[in-house]
């Protein structure tokens, strides 16, 4: 029994672990810009900023489950970006039509990569390196290598827009009460949710974690939310994005812990011919893998044309490698079969604050680079020395 | 004491805290083959890695004399130097290259410059071959178009061709049938001959008592005693007693009172093709019946499509072109996928549990619900995992999963319980027919004896079960019946009045001759 319970400390130690290094990065950029990454409005960009990048993390993340990655989806991004605008300024429809449009291109091309990857065979890398050109191409041929835009406001809402918000007097300046109210229910749902566990556990006579870890989990979590919240209240309340990101992030969370396909997902990726045999249709399962990514890559597509208020044929440029980057700094195994959703968007976030970060200290984008590429490689190696110890 | 090549004194092995080797001795005369016997975990391969440097010097204690000399080897080329070769279980051989380019792997063939000479390479690979009895192989094509059986020997080649004296197989025979074993032990009396050393490592211990000439027995990481032959009792039994600790004189145990009930599975003319090949019949007309709470065995030589006709029964994983009737509790069905196999309580436990049966990354509980779950554990696509955890629970307590939790991961196990969680995988299914395939290969006796065990409460339970194995001996303990399987055919069937080794190999026999007169 005793045994038991260390396995289980450790198991959750490392699921801090990660909270604990986003907190920890965040306070060391905290005091190298003077506090400037921690003003509201920062934050309010750092969320608005990689908004998208968690959004193709989360799909991306079902990719490097199975054991592969999508190097598509940036290009991906730019199509549907460019379809929804072309829709919009050429075609003056409306904003609906444009939106829909964008999100079936997105499902063709997931259709289109999961076709070729599931029933013939062909390997993702190839596939996606081919829909990474085609696609970068599509846009450029599309949008005759011009920017297009301006959209309208009601369009880059879904990018730049707020919830709506009820900002009284404050301090220096106005707090959002929406925004404190959503932490607060957000805050009980999470206490609730936590003692319903344990209590089930309890209850079937599970293990269950000593208490001080469960309310130390909490307390990071509960800090986590307020800090952001607070500040989100200071500026201009909830953004759009935060829903449509907390809303993904539920149902992806959900899908891959608690449901028969989610968990198929990993069965295929820890061994695809056992779960051949264990009568799962690894085929099936690869193809919608690949045509989630698409869907998903469209609505980071929807996100990001938004926020610019235009489409560019450069949009998206790279953003495969973010997300592709934000599983494995989240803890997800380069073989597949591991990782999780959480980590994916902690690993989506800690690289958004290095950007962050650095780009308020001053550094260029190529300098940041350098960096991004340091942290990469230091995650994995120490994920995988970890490992290591413990074989 | 100078007869003696090899001794390793006093070897104590750590693993974060746990002793894998406990002040273990081993000694090991000049030209002998020296069998290390053990169940799974024991430390056999653990003494072999350190002897070979794959665990470094200082990492454990204790000394190693070879040829009178103390040795501090740092790798596995420091041990190498000295005619020391290990030729592990899993072939160190890469399927693309050729024969001659593996027997060199690692031992280039050079020009004074450093360049590969390739006439030297093939000619000296052909020499090589010529000391393992494949003196007629080409050395240029690549090796995954040979045998399993002709690639062990070209590991040993390969371990010639760096001038060994102390040769070190473990479990050489694993994946070999009883033809390819025999060879391969004939070849390592020839070897003797030639006044090379060997370590032999193996479960098989008709094999050990047939090459060796003597056996150290390890037994939760200590030596309980070294056998000589001719001077000890060297019987099968004898050797058992040492590894299990206790007598084991029924190593099946006795099935009593299961009542036999209609046959609830039955196969009629079943045909398959070759996968890759629409033209070659793989098997021919198989009619086959199992009544609830009967174990039939399926014996026969390997590759006389066994495995084969479990595969394609089950969901049809395997061949094309397939026809014949499958029925189940009296029912004709269809079973396109292994969900419908599943569905209609079919299961299939695999040959290579690695391979085919487990998510080594994966712990206990979802290896063994993964299978159920869309069935038993699951409402609308989502998990119960309560459920989940209650049913591996049990499971593991029932059928003696050695873990410390439901949430350890399946990789770290050993063998015997890696087994147990397939089995119980596939018995949480809840199946009515369970084809089990080569159940207790690569485990050791303690461990078999308990799959045995859950073989029978199956039956007791009403279940119809097939036992494919290769080991006659297995057939002939565990089932009530048996069909004898010869070049996808069926050969003959046998009760168990009728059970032996010498009739099934009778039965193959006249099968194989009856092929030939048909003009095959």
């Amino acid at each position: 029994m005793e045994t038991n319970n260390k396995k289980l400390v450790n198991m959750d130690l490392k699921q801090y672990g990660m909270f604990l290094i986003l907190i920890g990065i965040f306070i060391l950029f905290a005091i190298t810009t003077k506090g400037a990454n921690a003003k509201p409005v920062n934050i309010n960009n750092l969320i608005m900023q990689n908004g998208y990048v968690v959004i193709l993390a989360i799909g991306m993340l079902l990719c490097v489950l199975t054991g592969n990655i999508d190097l598509g989806v940036g290009s991906v991004v730019a199509v549907t970006g460019s379809v929804a605008g072309i829709i919009m300024i050429d075609y003056k429809m409306n904003m609906w039509v444009a939106i829909l449009a964008a999100l079936a291109v997105g499902l063709l091309t997931g259709l289109f990569a999961g076709f070729f990857i599931a029933y013939l065979s062909i390997p993702p890398f190839v596939v996606t390196l081919a829909t990474m050109l085609m696609g970068r191409g599509l846009t450029y041929t599309l949008l005759q290598a011009q920017t297009k835009g301006p959209f309208n406001e009601s369009y880059n809402f879904i990018g730049a827009g707020f919830l709506p918000a009820v900002k009284v007097p404050f301090g220096d300046g106005t707090i959002d009460v929406v925004s404190i109210i959503v932490a607060i229910v957000a805050s009980i749902v999470l206490i609730y949710s936590e003692f319903r566990n344990y209590a089930t556990k309890k209850k079937y006579n599970f293990a269950v974690n000593p208490v001080w870890q469960i309310a130390l989990k909490l307390a990071i979590m509960l800090f986590i939310i307020w800090f952001f919240f607070y500040k989100l209240a200071r500026a201009n309340g909830l953004p759009f994005v935060l829903l449509i990101m907390v809303i993904l992030i539920a149902v992806y969370g959900f899908v891959t812990s608690k449901t028969v396909a989610g968990r198929q997902i990993y069965a295929l990726g820890g061994n695809r011919k056992a779960a051949n045999l264990s009568g799962i249709d690894t085929n099936k399962v690869f193809f919608w893998v690949y045509v989630n990514m698409g869907l998903l890559s469209s609505i980071a597509g929807i996100v990001l044309a938004a926020r610019n208020g235009s489409a560019t044929p450069k949009a998206g440029d790279g953003f495969e490698m973010d997300a592709i980057a934000s599983c494995y700094i989240g803890g997800a195994a380069v073989a597949g079969g591991a990782g999780t959703i959480v980590g994916a968007v902690v690993g989506a976030f800690i690289m958004g604050i290095l950007n962050n970060g650095m780009s308020l200290m001053g550094f260029t984008t190529d300098v940041q680079k350098i960096f991004k590429g340091v942290v990469l490689l230091l995650a994995v190696t120490l994920d995988v020395l970890s490992k290591r110890k413990k074989g | 004491m100078s007869d003696y090549i090899l001794e390793m004194n006093h070897i104590t092995k750590e693993f974060s805290g746990v002793k894998a080797l406990d002040d273990v001795n081993l000694k090991v005369k000049k030209g002998e083959i020296h069998a290390i016997c053990g169940e799974n975990g024991a430390g056999k391969s653990t003494l072999m890695n350190v002897l070979s440097g794959v665990y470094p010097f200082g990492t454990y204690e204790g000394d190693i004399l070879y040829k009178g000399e103390h040795c501090k080897f740092h790798n596995l080329r420091d041990s190498e130097a000295k005619g020391i070769v290990i030729i592990h279980q899993e072939l160190a051989l890469s399927p693309l290259l050729s024969v001659a380019e593996n027997v060199f792997i690692g031992n280039e063939q050079t020009s004074s410059k450093g360049i590969i000479d390739w006439t030297l390479t093939r000619s000296r690979a052909q020499e090589m071959l010529a000391k393992v009895g494949l003196e007629h192989e080409d050395v240029n094509v690549p090796i995954n178009t040979l045998g399993v059986g002709k690639q062990q020997l070209i590991e040993i080649a390969k371990a010639m061709a760096k001038k060994v004296e102390l040769l070190i197989l473990d479990e050489p025979t694993a994946a070999l049938n009883d033809e390819e074993s025999r060879k391969l032990l004939d070849i390592m009396l020839q070897l003797k001959s030639q006044g090379i050393t060997c370590i032999i490592i193996s479960h098989k211990l008709n094999e050990i008592e047939y090459v060796s000439d003597s056996v150290t027995i390890i037994r939760d990481g200590r030596t309980i005693e070294t056998l000589v032959k001719g001077v000890d009792d060297y019987s099968e039994d004898r050797v058992i007693k040492a590894m299990v600790g206790r007598e084991m004189t029924n190593r099946y145990p006795i099935r009593e009172g299961v009542e036999k009930g209609d046959v609830i599975f039955e196969v009629r003319n079943w045909n398959v093709f070759h996968p890759d090949d629409e033209h070659r019949q793989v098997l021919k007309d198989i009619n086959i019946k199992v009544r609830a709470g009967e174990v039939v065995g399926l014996a026969g030589l390997m590759g006389a499509g066994r495995t084969e006709l479990a595969m394609s029964l089950f969901g049809r994983s395997y061949g094309q072109k397939i026809s014949g009737t499958i029925l189940i509790n009296g029912k004709e069905v269809h079973l396109k996928t292994v969900k419908d196999a599943v569905q209609n309580k079919l299961a299939y436990i695999s040959e290579d549990r690695k391979t085919y049966g487990l998510n080594l990354i994966g712990d206990i509980k979802e290896n063994m619900t993964i299978a159920a779950r869309p069935f038993f554990f699951s409402k609308n696509g989502v998990i119960n995992a309560n459920d989940e955890i209650i049913a591996a629970q049990e499971y593991k307590e029932r059928i003696n999963v050695k873990a410390s939790s439901i949430n350890q991961v399946v990789g770290s196990l050993s063998g015997g319980n890696q087994q147990k969680v397939v089995v119980a995988k596939w018995m949480l299914t809840q199946p009515d027919v369970l084809i089990m395939d080569e159940p207790t290969r690569g485990i050791d006796v303690g461990a078999k004896y308990e799959i045995y065990c859950v073989i029978n409460e199956l039956a007791k339970a009403g279940k119809a079960i097939i036992v494919i194995s290769s080991e006659m001996p297995e057939v002939i303990g565990t089932c009530d019946r048996c069909y004898v399987i010869n070049e996808g055919e069926i050969a003959g069937e046998l009760d168990k009045e009728e059970f032996s080794q010498e009739r099934i190999m009778q039965l193959i026999m006249a099968h194989m001759r009856k092929g030939d007169g048909n003009g095959n």
